[in-house]
Protein backbone atom coordinates (compact mmCIF):
# COMPACT_ATOMS: atom_id res chain seq x y z
CA UNK A 1 0.00 0.00 0.00
CA UNK A 2 1.41 3.58 -1.01
CA UNK A 3 1.50 5.86 2.06
CA UNK A 4 0.92 9.27 2.04
CA UNK A 5 2.50 11.99 -0.22
CA UNK A 6 6.38 12.86 1.47
CA UNK A 7 5.98 16.21 0.43
CA UNK A 8 2.70 17.05 2.60
CA UNK A 9 3.87 14.84 5.51
CA UNK A 10 6.96 13.54 6.15
CA UNK A 11 7.48 9.89 6.14
CA UNK A 12 7.20 8.23 9.42
CA UNK A 13 8.66 5.05 8.41
CA UNK A 14 11.92 6.19 5.76
CA UNK A 15 11.26 3.00 3.33
CA UNK A 16 7.39 2.40 4.28
CA UNK A 17 5.81 4.40 1.59
CA UNK A 18 8.13 3.08 -1.67
CA UNK A 19 8.51 -0.31 -1.03
CA UNK A 20 6.61 -2.33 -3.33
CA UNK A 21 4.15 -4.77 -3.18
CA UNK A 22 6.86 -7.44 -4.55
CA UNK A 23 9.20 -6.22 -1.74
CA UNK A 24 6.69 -6.68 0.79
CA UNK A 25 5.50 -9.79 -0.55
CA UNK A 26 8.82 -11.30 -0.10
CA UNK A 27 8.81 -9.70 3.75
CA UNK A 28 5.77 -11.56 4.25
CA UNK A 29 7.37 -14.94 3.20
CA UNK A 30 10.47 -14.27 5.75
CA UNK A 31 7.66 -13.23 8.71
CA UNK A 32 8.25 -9.93 8.29
CA UNK A 33 4.87 -8.01 8.10
CA UNK A 34 5.28 -4.45 6.86
CA UNK A 35 1.95 -2.03 6.57
CA UNK A 36 0.79 0.91 7.54
CA UNK A 37 -1.68 2.62 9.53
CA UNK A 38 -3.51 4.14 6.33
CA UNK A 39 -3.83 0.49 5.08
CA UNK A 40 -4.35 -1.00 8.90
CA UNK A 41 -7.34 1.52 9.15
CA UNK A 42 -8.87 1.07 6.12
CA UNK A 43 -8.86 -2.63 6.53
CA UNK A 44 -10.55 -2.43 9.79
CA UNK A 45 -13.14 0.10 8.21
CA UNK A 46 -14.09 -2.29 5.51
CA UNK A 47 -14.52 -5.43 7.21
CA UNK A 48 -17.09 -4.08 10.14
CA UNK A 49 -19.19 -1.74 7.72
CA UNK A 50 -22.16 -1.08 10.35
CA UNK A 51 -25.76 -0.80 8.38
CA UNK A 52 -28.47 1.84 9.86
CA UNK A 53 -31.25 -0.38 10.34
CA UNK A 54 -34.19 0.78 8.63
CA UNK A 55 -36.04 -0.23 5.54
CA UNK A 56 -38.19 1.74 3.04
CA UNK A 57 -39.81 -1.03 0.62
CA UNK A 58 -39.99 -4.19 -0.44
CA UNK A 59 -35.96 -3.50 -1.42
CA UNK A 60 -35.81 -3.87 2.61
CA UNK A 61 -37.21 -7.54 2.51
CA UNK A 62 -34.36 -8.86 0.03
CA UNK A 63 -31.76 -6.86 2.50
CA UNK A 64 -33.40 -9.02 5.43
CA UNK A 65 -32.80 -11.66 3.46
CA UNK A 66 -28.89 -10.51 2.74
CA UNK A 67 -28.36 -11.03 6.90
CA UNK A 68 -30.04 -14.17 7.18
CA UNK A 69 -27.91 -17.79 7.11
CA UNK A 70 -28.39 -18.37 3.39
CA UNK A 71 -26.54 -14.97 2.22
CA UNK A 72 -25.01 -14.26 5.19
CA UNK A 73 -23.78 -10.54 5.15
CA UNK A 74 -21.60 -11.58 8.27
CA UNK A 75 -19.37 -12.71 5.87
CA UNK A 76 -18.38 -8.93 5.44
CA UNK A 77 -18.39 -8.14 8.72
CA UNK A 78 -21.58 -5.60 8.29
CA UNK A 79 -24.56 -7.66 10.26
CA UNK A 80 -24.76 -5.74 13.14
CA UNK A 81 -27.14 -3.40 11.73
CA UNK A 82 -27.67 -0.35 14.14
CA UNK A 83 -30.81 1.00 15.08
CA UNK A 84 -29.06 4.41 15.87
CA UNK A 85 -28.14 6.79 13.07
CA UNK A 86 -24.82 7.39 15.86
CA UNK A 87 -23.83 4.14 15.62
CA UNK A 88 -23.74 3.45 11.85
CA UNK A 89 -21.12 3.73 9.33
CA UNK A 90 -23.25 2.90 5.97
CA UNK A 91 -27.06 3.78 4.84
CA UNK A 92 -28.83 1.37 2.60
CA UNK A 93 -31.62 3.06 1.39
CA UNK A 94 -33.39 -0.01 0.24
CA UNK A 95 -37.17 0.82 -1.16
CA UNK A 96 -39.20 4.18 -2.42
CA UNK A 97 -38.08 7.56 -1.01
CA UNK A 98 -41.21 9.28 -0.73
CA UNK A 99 -41.66 13.18 -0.65
CA UNK A 100 -42.87 12.53 2.58
CA UNK A 101 -39.74 10.30 4.00
CA UNK A 102 -37.18 12.02 2.32
CA UNK A 103 -36.52 15.08 4.78
CA UNK A 104 -36.43 11.95 7.59
CA UNK A 105 -34.05 10.04 5.08
CA UNK A 106 -32.08 13.43 5.24
CA UNK A 107 -32.07 13.85 8.71
CA UNK A 108 -30.78 10.49 9.67
CA UNK A 109 -28.10 10.84 7.32
CA UNK A 110 -27.07 14.21 8.75
CA UNK A 111 -27.12 12.43 12.49
CA UNK A 112 -24.28 9.26 11.00
CA UNK A 113 -20.90 10.37 12.12
CA UNK A 114 -18.26 10.69 9.75
CA UNK A 115 -16.92 8.36 7.94
CA UNK A 116 -20.33 7.17 6.94
CA UNK A 117 -21.28 6.14 3.38
CA UNK A 118 -24.52 5.65 1.43
CA UNK A 119 -26.04 2.78 -0.85
CA UNK A 120 -28.58 3.86 -3.01
CA UNK A 121 -30.38 -0.40 -3.37
CA UNK A 122 -32.71 -0.41 -6.38
CA UNK A 123 -34.77 1.48 -9.10
CA UNK A 124 -36.85 3.47 -6.47
CA UNK A 125 -33.72 4.12 -4.41
CA UNK A 126 -31.72 5.32 -7.49
CA UNK A 127 -34.61 7.13 -10.04
CA UNK A 128 -38.12 6.55 -8.37
CA UNK A 129 -38.36 3.44 -10.12
CA UNK A 130 -41.77 2.48 -11.66
CA UNK A 131 -43.07 5.32 -9.54
CA UNK A 132 -41.27 8.25 -10.82
CA UNK A 133 -44.11 9.26 -12.43
CA UNK A 134 -45.79 9.74 -8.88
CA UNK A 135 -46.11 13.52 -8.16
CA UNK A 136 -45.07 11.77 -4.18
CA UNK A 137 -42.04 9.70 -5.32
CA UNK A 138 -38.79 11.18 -5.25
CA UNK A 139 -36.61 10.41 -8.71
CA UNK A 140 -33.33 9.20 -6.39
CA UNK A 141 -32.05 9.73 -3.19
CA UNK A 142 -28.72 11.12 -4.57
CA UNK A 143 -30.81 14.59 -5.08
CA UNK A 144 -30.51 15.21 -1.50
CA UNK A 145 -27.43 13.26 -0.59
CA UNK A 146 -24.25 11.82 -2.38
CA UNK A 147 -24.73 8.06 -2.82
CA UNK A 148 -21.38 5.87 -2.97
CA UNK A 149 -22.70 2.81 -4.53
CA UNK A 150 -25.92 2.27 -6.80
CA UNK A 151 -27.49 -0.85 -6.96
CA UNK A 152 -30.00 -1.67 -9.61
CA UNK A 153 -32.42 -4.03 -9.53
CA UNK A 154 -36.35 -4.57 -8.65
CA UNK A 155 -35.54 -5.44 -5.79
CA UNK A 156 -31.76 -6.42 -6.32
CA UNK A 157 -31.23 -10.05 -5.20
CA UNK A 158 -29.05 -10.09 -2.10
CA UNK A 159 -25.83 -11.15 -3.90
CA UNK A 160 -26.72 -7.66 -5.81
CA UNK A 161 -26.63 -6.27 -2.15
CA UNK A 162 -23.34 -8.18 -1.41
CA UNK A 163 -21.26 -7.51 -4.58
CA UNK A 164 -22.53 -3.92 -3.56
CA UNK A 165 -21.08 -4.11 -0.16
CA UNK A 166 -17.99 -5.82 -1.57
CA UNK A 167 -17.71 -2.47 -4.12
CA UNK A 168 -18.08 -0.41 -1.24
CA UNK A 169 -15.34 -2.04 0.45
CA UNK A 170 -13.02 -1.59 -2.48
CA UNK A 171 -13.44 2.11 -2.40
CA UNK A 172 -13.10 1.96 1.42
CA UNK A 173 -9.26 0.41 1.08
CA UNK A 174 -8.34 2.30 -1.71
CA UNK A 175 -9.13 5.65 0.17
CA UNK A 176 -6.19 7.91 0.94
CA UNK A 177 -6.10 9.64 4.76
CA UNK A 178 -3.80 12.42 3.78
CA UNK A 179 -2.95 14.13 0.41
CA UNK A 180 -4.28 16.39 -2.36
CA UNK A 181 -6.70 13.18 -2.96
CA UNK A 182 -7.54 12.05 0.60
CA UNK A 183 -11.13 10.31 1.23
CA UNK A 184 -13.84 13.17 1.78
CA UNK A 185 -14.31 12.24 5.55
CA UNK A 186 -11.15 13.58 6.22
CA UNK A 187 -10.92 16.75 4.29
CA UNK A 188 -12.97 19.74 6.62
CA UNK A 189 -13.64 21.47 3.83
CA UNK A 190 -16.41 18.96 2.79
CA UNK A 191 -19.98 19.30 4.06
CA UNK A 192 -20.42 16.33 6.33
CA UNK A 193 -24.40 17.35 6.58
CA UNK A 194 -26.90 17.90 4.16
CA UNK A 195 -30.03 20.85 3.83
CA UNK A 196 -33.29 19.13 4.98
CA UNK A 197 -35.53 20.00 2.44
CA UNK A 198 -38.96 21.39 3.68
CA UNK A 199 -42.46 20.39 3.43
CA UNK A 200 -43.44 23.00 0.81
CA UNK A 201 -47.11 23.86 -0.64
CA UNK A 202 -46.62 21.78 -3.71
CA UNK A 203 -43.72 20.33 -3.69
CA UNK A 204 -40.42 19.84 -1.52
CA UNK A 205 -38.92 23.09 -0.98
CA UNK A 206 -35.96 22.70 -2.62
CA UNK A 207 -36.92 20.02 -4.66
CA UNK A 208 -33.41 19.12 -5.09
CA UNK A 209 -30.14 19.96 -3.30
CA UNK A 210 -27.94 21.96 -6.37
CA UNK A 211 -25.12 21.37 -4.29
CA UNK A 212 -25.71 17.28 -4.72
CA UNK A 213 -27.27 16.81 -7.84
CA UNK A 214 -27.78 18.68 -10.84
CA UNK A 215 -29.44 17.54 -14.04
CA UNK A 216 -26.28 15.97 -16.17
CA UNK A 217 -25.80 18.94 -18.53
CA UNK A 218 -24.23 16.21 -21.37
CA UNK A 219 -28.00 15.49 -22.47
CA UNK A 220 -28.25 19.45 -23.30
CA UNK A 221 -25.82 18.94 -25.44
CA UNK A 222 -26.67 18.83 -29.17
CA UNK B 1 -74.36 -28.07 1.56
CA UNK B 2 -73.90 -30.82 -0.21
CA UNK B 3 -71.16 -31.81 1.96
CA UNK B 4 -68.34 -31.23 -0.72
CA UNK B 5 -66.17 -28.32 -1.47
CA UNK B 6 -67.46 -26.10 -4.39
CA UNK B 7 -63.89 -26.56 -5.62
CA UNK B 8 -64.48 -30.50 -6.08
CA UNK B 9 -67.19 -30.70 -8.30
CA UNK B 10 -66.54 -32.12 -11.19
CA UNK B 11 -69.17 -32.15 -13.29
CA UNK B 12 -72.39 -30.43 -14.34
CA UNK B 13 -74.74 -32.99 -12.61
CA UNK B 14 -72.89 -32.26 -9.67
CA UNK B 15 -73.36 -28.69 -9.56
CA UNK B 16 -75.38 -27.72 -6.25
CA UNK B 17 -79.10 -27.01 -6.39
CA UNK B 18 -79.88 -23.80 -7.57
CA UNK B 19 -81.09 -22.35 -3.90
CA UNK B 20 -77.39 -22.94 -2.92
CA UNK B 21 -75.60 -20.17 -1.83
CA UNK B 22 -71.95 -20.22 -1.00
CA UNK B 23 -70.98 -19.83 2.44
CA UNK B 24 -67.71 -18.06 1.91
CA UNK B 25 -69.49 -15.49 -0.63
CA UNK B 26 -71.85 -12.63 0.67
CA UNK B 27 -75.53 -13.37 0.37
CA UNK B 28 -77.40 -11.22 -1.55
CA UNK B 29 -79.17 -8.38 0.18
CA UNK B 30 -82.99 -9.77 1.45
CA UNK B 31 -84.36 -5.94 -0.10
CA UNK B 32 -83.57 -4.58 -3.72
CA UNK B 33 -81.99 -1.20 -3.60
CA UNK B 34 -85.62 0.53 -4.69
CA UNK B 35 -87.20 -1.18 -1.48
CA UNK B 36 -84.23 0.16 0.55
CA UNK B 37 -84.98 3.80 -1.63
CA UNK B 38 -88.41 3.54 -0.62
CA UNK B 39 -88.26 2.54 2.63
CA UNK B 40 -85.88 5.62 3.39
CA UNK B 41 -88.23 7.86 1.50
CA UNK B 42 -91.60 7.01 4.11
CA UNK B 43 -89.00 6.90 6.78
CA UNK B 44 -87.31 10.47 6.02
CA UNK B 45 -90.03 12.27 4.35
CA UNK B 46 -87.82 15.61 3.88
CA UNK B 47 -84.72 13.58 2.44
CA UNK B 48 -83.92 13.91 -1.14
CA UNK B 49 -82.78 10.30 -1.80
CA UNK B 50 -81.64 9.12 -5.75
CA UNK B 51 -81.53 6.17 -6.88
CA UNK B 52 -78.62 5.89 -8.91
CA UNK B 53 -78.59 2.55 -11.49
CA UNK B 54 -76.08 0.51 -12.41
CA UNK B 55 -76.28 -0.41 -15.61
CA UNK B 56 -73.38 -3.45 -15.47
CA UNK B 57 -73.30 -6.91 -15.29
CA UNK B 58 -72.96 -6.42 -11.31
CA UNK B 59 -75.93 -3.95 -10.95
CA UNK B 60 -74.60 -2.74 -7.55
CA UNK B 61 -77.15 0.46 -7.60
CA UNK B 62 -76.79 2.74 -5.21
CA UNK B 63 -78.35 5.47 -3.09
CA UNK B 64 -77.80 9.22 -3.83
CA UNK B 65 -78.46 11.26 -0.54
CA UNK B 66 -78.42 14.97 0.57
CA UNK B 67 -75.82 15.81 2.81
CA UNK B 68 -78.57 16.99 5.64
CA UNK B 69 -80.05 13.87 5.89
CA UNK B 70 -77.25 11.99 5.33
CA UNK B 71 -75.90 11.17 9.32
CA UNK B 72 -79.36 9.86 9.88
CA UNK B 73 -79.83 7.84 7.34
CA UNK B 74 -76.62 5.88 7.62
CA UNK B 75 -77.88 5.51 11.38
CA UNK B 76 -81.45 3.97 10.78
CA UNK B 77 -79.53 1.99 7.82
CA UNK B 78 -76.80 0.51 10.45
CA UNK B 79 -79.47 -0.10 13.21
CA UNK B 80 -82.62 -1.33 11.13
CA UNK B 81 -83.16 -4.95 12.17
CA UNK B 82 -83.83 -5.98 8.50
CA UNK B 83 -80.49 -4.38 6.87
CA UNK B 84 -78.08 -4.12 10.19
CA UNK B 85 -75.46 -2.87 7.60
CA UNK B 86 -72.83 -2.93 10.59
CA UNK B 87 -69.72 -2.45 8.98
CA UNK B 88 -68.03 0.07 6.21
CA UNK B 89 -65.44 -1.83 4.22
CA UNK B 90 -64.92 1.06 1.87
CA UNK B 91 -65.14 5.29 1.26
CA UNK B 92 -63.79 6.68 -1.86
CA UNK B 93 -64.09 9.61 -3.33
CA UNK B 94 -64.59 10.49 -7.47
CA UNK B 95 -64.32 14.08 -8.95
CA UNK B 96 -66.76 15.06 -11.25
CA UNK B 97 -65.23 17.60 -12.92
CA UNK B 98 -67.19 20.63 -14.73
CA UNK B 99 -68.96 19.06 -17.74
CA UNK B 100 -70.10 21.02 -21.40
CA UNK B 101 -72.59 19.17 -23.16
CA UNK B 102 -73.26 20.44 -26.32
CA UNK B 103 -76.33 19.64 -27.62
CA UNK B 104 -77.60 20.29 -31.38
CA UNK B 105 -81.70 21.68 -31.73
CA UNK B 106 -83.07 21.61 -34.97
CA UNK B 107 -85.54 24.37 -36.11
CA UNK B 108 -87.66 24.45 -39.26
CA UNK B 109 -87.42 27.05 -41.03
CA UNK B 110 -90.09 27.71 -43.46
CA UNK B 111 -88.89 28.87 -46.93
CA UNK B 112 -90.44 32.14 -48.14
CA UNK B 113 -89.91 31.05 -51.71
CA UNK B 114 -92.27 28.38 -51.43
CA UNK B 115 -89.91 25.22 -51.36
CA UNK B 116 -89.52 22.69 -48.77
CA UNK B 117 -88.33 23.92 -45.32
CA UNK B 118 -84.52 24.93 -44.79
CA UNK B 119 -83.56 23.12 -41.36
CA UNK B 120 -81.64 25.44 -39.16
CA UNK B 121 -79.35 23.29 -36.90
CA UNK B 122 -78.36 25.25 -33.76
CA UNK B 123 -75.62 24.24 -30.79
CA UNK B 124 -76.08 24.92 -27.24
CA UNK B 125 -73.75 24.43 -25.05
CA UNK B 126 -74.34 23.84 -21.36
CA UNK B 127 -72.30 23.45 -18.35
CA UNK B 128 -72.89 20.69 -16.33
CA UNK B 129 -71.46 21.95 -12.86
CA UNK B 130 -69.37 19.67 -11.20
CA UNK B 131 -69.09 17.59 -7.75
CA UNK B 132 -66.87 15.98 -5.56
CA UNK B 133 -68.47 12.84 -4.05
CA UNK B 134 -68.13 10.38 -1.40
CA UNK B 135 -68.95 6.64 -1.99
CA UNK B 136 -69.89 4.27 0.72
CA UNK B 137 -69.71 0.50 0.65
CA UNK B 138 -71.72 -0.59 3.63
CA UNK B 139 -71.98 -4.41 4.46
CA UNK B 140 -73.59 -6.20 7.33
CA UNK B 141 -71.71 -8.73 9.63
CA UNK B 142 -74.66 -9.70 11.44
CA UNK B 143 -76.59 -11.11 8.56
CA UNK B 144 -73.69 -11.21 6.14
CA UNK B 145 -75.08 -9.73 3.28
CA UNK B 146 -74.11 -6.31 1.01
CA UNK B 147 -73.23 -4.21 -0.08
CA UNK B 148 -75.41 -1.19 -0.12
CA UNK B 149 -73.69 1.84 -1.95
CA UNK B 150 -74.42 5.36 -0.13
CA UNK B 151 -73.16 8.42 -2.44
CA UNK B 152 -73.21 12.04 -1.06
CA UNK B 153 -72.25 14.82 -3.43
CA UNK B 154 -70.63 18.16 -2.50
CA UNK B 155 -72.57 21.26 -4.08
CA UNK B 156 -69.31 22.28 -6.01
CA UNK B 157 -66.06 21.40 -6.42
CA UNK B 158 -64.30 25.14 -5.44
CA UNK B 159 -65.62 26.32 -2.51
CA UNK B 160 -68.59 24.32 -1.12
CA UNK B 161 -67.12 20.95 -0.55
CA UNK B 162 -68.24 20.08 2.93
CA UNK B 163 -69.83 17.00 3.80
CA UNK B 164 -71.37 15.48 6.67
CA UNK B 165 -68.69 12.81 8.61
CA UNK B 166 -70.20 9.44 9.42
CA UNK B 167 -66.93 8.37 10.94
CA UNK B 168 -69.51 8.89 14.24
CA UNK B 169 -71.96 6.27 12.49
CA UNK B 170 -68.73 3.58 11.63
CA UNK B 171 -65.82 3.84 13.53
CA UNK B 172 -64.06 2.28 9.72
CA UNK B 173 -64.76 5.43 8.35
CA UNK B 174 -62.16 7.97 9.92
CA UNK B 175 -58.93 6.84 7.87
CA UNK B 176 -60.52 6.66 4.72
CA UNK B 177 -62.45 10.36 4.95
CA UNK B 178 -58.88 11.28 5.49
CA UNK B 179 -57.46 9.99 2.93
CA UNK B 180 -60.39 11.88 1.22
CA UNK B 181 -59.83 14.61 2.46
CA UNK B 182 -56.41 14.49 1.77
CA UNK B 183 -56.52 13.66 -1.97
CA UNK B 184 -60.36 14.71 -3.55
CA UNK B 185 -60.27 18.22 -0.70
CA UNK B 186 -63.87 17.17 0.46
CA UNK B 187 -63.82 18.39 3.99
CA UNK B 188 -65.73 15.95 6.83
CA UNK B 189 -67.99 17.98 9.10
CA UNK B 190 -67.78 16.52 12.75
CA UNK B 191 -64.79 14.30 11.92
CA UNK B 192 -62.69 13.47 15.10
CA UNK B 193 -59.24 14.16 13.62
CA UNK B 194 -59.28 15.56 10.17
CA UNK B 195 -56.01 16.37 9.01
CA UNK B 196 -54.21 14.69 5.66
CA UNK B 197 -53.54 11.08 6.07
CA UNK B 198 -50.92 10.52 2.79
CA UNK B 199 -49.52 13.74 2.16
CA UNK B 200 -48.17 16.54 4.70
CA UNK B 201 -49.55 18.88 6.56
CA UNK B 202 -48.27 21.68 4.71
CA UNK B 203 -49.27 20.48 0.92
CA UNK B 204 -52.08 22.38 -0.42
CA UNK B 205 -52.99 20.81 -3.55
CA UNK B 206 -55.54 17.26 -3.84
CA UNK B 207 -53.84 15.00 -6.16
CA UNK B 208 -56.67 12.39 -7.48
CA UNK B 209 -58.60 15.77 -8.94
CA UNK B 210 -59.00 15.77 -12.48
CA UNK B 211 -57.27 19.30 -12.82
CA UNK B 212 -54.47 18.34 -10.28
CA UNK B 213 -51.05 20.09 -11.88
CA UNK B 214 -47.92 17.88 -10.58
CA UNK B 215 -44.79 19.22 -9.26
CA UNK B 216 -42.18 19.18 -12.35
CA UNK B 217 -39.63 17.01 -11.63
CA UNK B 218 -39.10 15.90 -15.75
CA UNK B 219 -35.43 17.47 -16.11
CA UNK B 220 -33.21 14.41 -16.10
CA UNK B 221 -34.95 11.61 -18.14
CA UNK B 222 -32.46 9.74 -19.72
CA UNK B 223 -35.06 7.16 -21.59
CA UNK B 224 -38.21 8.99 -21.60
CA UNK B 225 -40.71 8.38 -23.87
CA UNK B 226 -44.65 8.85 -24.13
CA UNK B 227 -46.30 10.91 -21.37
CA UNK B 228 -42.82 11.03 -20.17
CA UNK B 229 -40.72 12.09 -22.92
CA UNK B 230 -43.71 15.16 -23.45
CA UNK B 231 -42.91 16.30 -19.93
CA UNK B 232 -39.08 16.38 -20.10
CA UNK B 233 -39.05 18.45 -23.26
CA UNK B 234 -39.73 21.81 -21.64
CA UNK B 235 -36.08 20.97 -20.47
CA UNK B 236 -34.84 20.11 -23.29
CA UNK B 237 -33.12 22.82 -25.86
CA UNK B 238 -34.28 22.07 -29.18
CA UNK B 239 -31.16 19.94 -30.50
CA UNK B 240 -31.86 17.58 -28.07
CA UNK B 241 -35.36 17.16 -28.06
CA UNK B 242 -34.06 16.53 -32.49
CA UNK B 243 -32.03 13.89 -31.63
CA UNK B 244 -34.20 11.88 -29.26
CA UNK B 245 -37.46 12.23 -31.75
CA UNK B 246 -35.10 10.89 -34.25
CA UNK B 247 -34.92 12.85 -37.73
CA UNK B 248 -37.80 14.30 -39.29
CA UNK B 249 -39.45 12.20 -42.34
Amino acid sequence: MEMSDPAVTPAPFPAAGNITDAEREELRRHGILLTSLEELYNWGRSNSIWPLQFGLACCAIEMIAAATARFDIARFGAEIFRPSPRQADLMIVSGTVTKKMAPQVVRLWNQMPEPKYCIAMGACAISGGPFKQGYNVLKGIDRFIPVDIYIPGCPPRPEALLHGLIQLQAQIKGEKLTGPDAARHTRPEEPSEFPVPEYGAHDLEPPHNPDVWSPPAALDKP
Amino acid sequence: MSGRHPLLWTSRSQHPPLHFTFTHSTPTLLETAEQIRDRLVTRFPAAQIVLVPNPGPAAEHSLLLDATHAPDIARFLRDDPVLRLDYCSNVTGVDWPDKDITGITKTSVPDPAGGPPKIVEQKTVRRQPGCLEAVYHLYSMALKHGPVILRLCTANRIDAVTLPSLTPVWRACDFQEREIFDLYGIVFEHHPDLRRLLMWDEFKDHPMRKDYVEPDDYEWEPTAHGAVLERAKAHLTPATTAIKEGPKP
